[in-house]
């Protein structure tokens, strides 16, 4: 029974997966396609959840914490680098 | 234009102290559970990374003044210190051995002298990642 349910979601997550990855190609402007990866990175979290219910292994729980800081630094990281050109600055702005 | 990162700056502060708590479990838990010492210290190089993202080179270099070269260098040190002190009980290079001991708080815990090569790995890893961060960062365009 639960099986059932998990292989399900698995399904619908795929094809979410499926329809984030058109938005990543197709995207017209950049900020679409990073948006899209950070959705991306959401819905392959709930995947590793879904696969260590399915195999009775808590091994995969680091996975999922590790890989919600790697997605949102990232993101910051592009988002920077829209906004101002560099991803690290070198010294305070002058206002 | 002045420029205004006041959320990402405050969620910053929060987050760093969240990802360094992270990366030291990972650490201490990599004996018997996924983790140890590479992952470890990528993970807390992530949150000095963060770090960088949301202040400036100059204030992170003040907040946390340490040559990192100087800490790959002090993590190898560690590490082939480890392996050489196994010479003093007349056993072969890098033998590890463990204990029980009655800690404070902790109760009976094993240690092992495995964590003392590990903290010489998590040193390097983050010693190695920062140096290539901060030599890319600091480059003139």
């Amino acid at each position: 029974m639960i099986k059932t349910i998990l292989i399900i979601s698995m399904a619908f997550l795929t094809f979410a997966i499926f329809v984030t990855i058109y938005r990543l190609v197709k995207g017209p402007s950049a900020s679409d396609r990073i948006q899209a990866l950070d959705v991306l990175g959401i819905n392959i979290i709930s995947g590793v959840a879904i696969f260590s219910v399915f195999l009775r292994n808590t091994g995969f729980f680091e996975v999922i914490l590790l890989i919600g800081i790697l997605s949102f630094i990232g993101t910051i990281a592009f988002a920077r680098f829209i906004e101002r050109g560099v991803v690290i600055e070198r010294r305070k702005q002058s206002d | 234009m002045k420029t205004n990162d006041l959320i990402l700056q405050t969620a910053t502060k929060i987050t760093v102290f969240i990802i360094l708590a992270y990366s030291l479990n990972l650490f201490f838990a990599g004996h018997n559970t996924p983790g140890g010492g590479f992952i470890g210290g990528l993970i807390s190089a992530a949150a000095i990374v963060l770090f960088l993202l949301a202040f400036d080179m100059k204030t992170v270099k003040k907040a946390l003044p340490f040559d990192f070269k100087k800490v790959a260098a002090l993590g190898l040190l560690i590490a082939a210190l480890t392996g050489m002190g196994s010479f003093l009980f007349n056993v072969p290079f890098l033998s590890h051995t463990f204990g029980y001991f009655d800690l404070p708080i902790f109760g009976e815990t094993e240690l092992a002298t495995a964590v003392l090569f590990d903290t010489g790995v998590y040193l390097v890893v983050v010693g190695v990642t920062l140096t290539i961060i901060q030599t890319i960062g600091e480059d003139d365009d």
